[in-house]
């Protein structure tokens, strides 16, 4: 069973099971999610690694209910999140939240950031404007940023890193279980993606989150994450501790990305890329394993069966017929 | 680390990056003659003027006097104070018409833009219908059948301009809902409605108040033209536009009497447009620094 | 200044009047580059290295002023006509920016956009324009070219763009090729694809390029030289093997060490360099990094340090402070 091969820790914070996402585009579809499962234990970080049109993206969202769900469940501290509407839905989201890749646009630029940062609490129902204060400066100060200079100011007076703490800010106000962060550093500046990436360790432990980190760069998730699940074309690929992963991965998809990574090291000659060509589109994935098309491995088999997520070594899965280990 | 965030700040205390773009002499002069209409207009009862409708026939067309300071028209009457009612009546209708597409096509184009769908196609489909109405016949037919009145020729016009403004605010709306403050706050649960007050409407607001005051200067004109062809405001009330009008007829005799009420439609119309243009550039917020 | 030096930037500096005062861009900066080699320009944004690209180009906003050198194959490109400019352009020098979004025309086909550079730069006849834009396309590895010349920019992928953008930049054989951030908007695996591309197309070429980018693992493998810029100077210069494993400035240190690497465990904490950039319309009176730098000193704040000789040939770096790295190397 799929729950069985998954199994993270005795209580997941949140279990996807099976998640299909689509969406349609002039008359055609694309398969942004195709049968996703993964668990996510209680103060663990699961990086999710893929590149542009993998679905990651999507997957955080939909996790969320911001995009429509076509089949599947998410299941977020034992309750259905997918099954929820209304006033229930609601309540959830307080506990999960969601910090975006580029951080000017999450901020309404014509709005004060003491109203954005307070906008949780107003519609958490938090009545008392002294008490929202009060959390709003404690909330930003943690983020290191200075209240008093902050809050009435406008979005595009501030840097992009320092735009990324106020999004921080917002979404750690209500003090969450569960943030899903969406490529929060991908668009700063080196210096600034250490300072955020520390940032958010240092969040966790003292908020005792749980987070689920969506990027494109594998030594940034590496950087942070207990677990990493590799995701291409709107599949699992690969899914394992994060050290064991990137030293002994086991899907030649994993190993593409770890060669491509870029070495700040001159002796480290670069090497000439082994798979060729550019991801298909998800409008039309190839058939069985999605990563033939690119994979030197690939075969008949490969082109016939889709494969499924199976152990290949402790705690590390692999969704390929002819895995490197 | 904290700390040294912190003193990094003191740049912004001390140059707040907020770049106040010099309004120009142009736009203080145009502010300056809206105000001026304006006031003269909603002042005009109690101000020591002649009665625009009293007509001295022994003193038609006199040209400017202590007594008429801008002379009188082809009727006797005190051309100043016709020129101040008349005012009135083109701000009247220059302001509501464009009033009642701001509201209705505004409110309409938030709500396609951000809903999209069936709801979507349907009101972008009524409005392509209402475009395609040729509007001077929409006009004229209307007010053959229900009346010539001010308030007909307002909501006429009104309903008229209502497509444009729905136009401005879906296009806006349309940019908008895709960005990530928008999904910031359903993923806090707000609500559609706070969405769409809080977030969308303090962006889309300024946009379509900036066309808005476009708005104003072209049904002006509209109603002016309307007037002048007899078709607009019925007499005795007078517009500017009725003024320049009944005007044509002295054209040789005293072109003043077509000439004076049209300087001040084009200059009330051209201070519209400055104080609208302007406003709009100010008003563009900065996504981001250089 | 080598005199054999194909491009020779000579005290450029590159002024741009805002709001709020001048802002100067770049600040007095000296380049040499020779033919076939590459250079790899690393920074921050904000650090000057798009506008030092653009006033190498020649293609810097209206209002910018520009002082200084730009000598290019022996001329000042400053001083140069727009005519004479504009006959250098793609036969001579090249360039391929971030975006191929933006960068190439959405309305007009990638054949179009091929040949219209052939037809006006090499004055070739319609097909023999078409002829070869055929073989560019399959030299940058499109498949099935032909086709492809009647299609639109949106019918391709981004990594694909990229290569259509650099198609049309090689396509008069330029002397001399800006790179400007070429892959930083593309997936690792196409980026490790473009880069290799241009690293090929070079060689074949023998093209000089200057590679824009703030990634130092990009420039690691693929430049012979490297130069780091901070607010608007370069701050060190060196051959590559030198500049990683004798860097002298602190700034290039703390930026090495602020990347995440592959082979640290997870939730290691990175040394992240506190504080910003300084604000390029006020600048400092001493070194632009000091508020930064853990070695500053009072003579750093107060007093800029120019560009010094290190030991080995051809290092440069402005520091007062400079770190004594030799990572098992002697000096």
């Amino acid at each position: 069973m799929m729950q069985e091969v998954m199994r993270a820790a005795s209580d997941p914070l949140l279990k996807v099971e099976n998640l299909v996402v689509e969406y349609v585009v002039g008359q055609r579809v694309v398969h942004a999610v195709s049968d996703v499962s993964l668990q996510i234990a209680r103060g663990e970080t699961l990086g999710l690694v893929g590149e542009s049109g993998c679905g990651k993206s999507t997957l955080g969202r939909a996790v969320l209910r911001l995009r429509p769900v076509v089949s599947g469940r998410v299941i977020f501290d034992g309750e259905d999140l997918t099954a929820m509407q209304g006033e229930a839905l609601r309540k959830m989201r307080r506990r999960a939240q969601l910090i975006f890749q580029d951080p000017i646009a999450s901020l309404n630029p014509r709005r004060r950031i003491g109203d954005i940062v307070a906008e949780p609490l107003v519609i958490a129902g938090y009545d008392d404007a002294g008490r929202r204060q009060q959390l709003v400066y404690e909330v930003l100060s943690a983020v290191g940023l200075d209240p008093a200079l902050v809050v009435d100011r406008l979005p595009h007076e501030f840097s992009g890193g320092q735009c990324q703490r106020i999004c921080i800010a917002r979404a750690l106000v209500l003090n969450p279980e569960f943030i899903i962060c969406d490529e929060p550093v991908s668009a700063l500046d080196v210096s600034i993606r250490a300072q955020i990436l520390n940032l958010l360790e240092e969040m966790k432990i003292r908020f005792g989150l749980t987070l689920l980190f969506i990027a494109h760069d594998l030594a940034v998730v590496k950087a942070v994450s207990d677990r990493v699940a590799v995701m291409y074309l709107g599949r699992l690929c690969e899914v394992g501790p994060s050290e064991q992963l990137f030293t002994k991965p086991a899907h030649p998809y994993t190993e593409l990305l770890i060669e491509a990574i870029p070495v700040p090291d001159p002796d480290v000659r670069p090497a000439e890329s082994v798979a060729v060509g550019e991801p298909p589109s998800p409008i039309a994935p190839p058939s069985g394993c999605r990563f033939r098309t690119r994979c030197p491995r690939a075969d008949q088999r490969c082109r016939d069966e889709v494969p499924e997520l199976r152990p290949v070594a402790p705690g590390q899965y692999a969704a390929c017929h002819h895995p490197l280990t | 680390m904290a700390t040294l965030e912190l003193s990094v700040q003191e740049e912004i205390i001390a140059a707040p990056v907020k770049q106040t773009r010099r309004l120009g002499t142009l736009f203080w002069m145009a502010v300056g003659w809206i105000v001026l209409v304006f006031a003269l207009a909603i002042f005009a009862p109690v101000l020591p003027l002649s009665s625009p409708t009293d007509m001295d026939m022994l003193d038609r067309r006199a040209p400017f006097s202590a007594l008429h300071w801008l002379g009188t028209d082809g009727l006797g009457r005190d051309e100043l104070a016709r020129l101040i009612y008349g005012a009135r009546i083109s701000l009247l209708v220059g302001l509501c018409a464009p009033a009642i597409g701001l509201t209705v096509g505004g409110a309409l184009g938030m709500l396609a833009g951000y809903f999209r769908g069936r709801f979507e196609s349907l009101s972008v489909g009524s409005m392509d219908v209402l475009l395609a109405f040729p509007p001077l016949i929409l006009t004229l037919a209307v007010t053959a059948f229900l009346g010539q009145s001010v308030f007909n020729l307002t909501c006429i016009l009104g309903i008229l301009g209502i497509p444009t403004f729905m136009r401005v605010a879906r296009a806006a709306t349309l940019t908008l809902a895709r960005r990530e403050f928008v999904i910031a706050a359903q993923a806090l649960g707000a609500t559609h409605a706070r969405i769409l007050l809080r977030e969308l409407l303090p962006n889309v607001a300024l946009p379509s108040l900036a066309f808005f005051l476009l708005g104003v200067a072209v049904f002006i004109v509209v109603e002016g033209s309307l007037s002048f062809l007899g078709f607009g405001v019925p007499p005795p009330i007078s517009s500017w536009g009725s003024m320049i009008g009944e005007g044509r007829e002295s054209l040789d005799v005293a072109p003043r009497l077509a000439f004076l009420p049209a300087i001040a439609m084009f200059l009330t119309v051209l201070s519209f447009n400055i104080v609208g243009d302007t406003i709009r550039a100010i008003t563009d917020p900065r996504q981001g620094s250089l | 200044m080598n005199d054999a030096a194909l491009l020779s930037v000579e005290d450029v500096a590159v002024d741009l009047p805002t709001p709020r005062g001048n802002l100067r861009a770049v600040d007095r900066v000296d380049l040499a580059l020779g033919a076939g080699r590459t250079l790899g320009i690393v920074g921050e944004s904000g650090c000057g290295k798009t506008m030092l690209s653009r006033a190498i180009l020649q293609l810097l906003p209206k209002k910018a002023r520009l002082t200084g050198r730009v000598m290019f194959d022996g001329r000042d490109l400053a001083r140069c006509s727009a005519e004479g400019l504009r006959k250098l352009r793609a036969r001579s020098l090249a360039v391929v920016f971030q975006d191929p979004m933006t960068s190439l025309n959405p309305v007009l086909t990638i054949g179009t956009q091929l040949t219209e550079t052939l037809l006006e730069h090499l004055e070739l006849d319609a097909s023999a324009a078409r002829k070869r834009a055929v073989e560019l396309l399959a030299a940058v590895g499109i498949p099935e070219p032909e086709q492809r010349l009647t299609q639109y920019p949106h019918q391709f992928s981004g990594g694909m763009r990229q290569r259509v953008a650099i198609a049309i930049a090689l396509s008069c054989e330029p002397k001399l090729l800006i790179a400007d951030e070429p892959t930083t908007a593309l997936d690792v695996t196409i980026q490790a694809q473009i880069l290799d591309l241009l690293a090929r197309e070079q060689r074949r070429r023998h093209m000089a390029m200057i590679l824009i980018t703030h990634d130092l693992g990009v420039v690691a493998g693929r430049t012979d030289e490297v130069a780091v810029m901070y607010a608007g100077r370069i701050v060190e210069r060196a051959p590559t093997p030198v500049l990683f494993k004798k860097m002298h400035m602190p700034y290039t240190e703390a930026l090495l060490a602020a990347i995440p690497k592959l082979e640290a465990a997870p939730h290691t904490p990175l040394p992240a360099i506190s504080g910003r950039p300084p604000d390029p319309t006020r600048p400092l009176a001493g070194c632009a990094f000091s508020p930064r730098c853990r070695y500053a000193s009072d003579r750093c704040h107060s007093e800029k340090p120019q560009l010094a000789q290190a030991e080995a040939r051809d290092h440069r770096y402005a520091c007062f402070h400079p770190i004594k790295l030799a990572a098992g190397v002697d000096a």
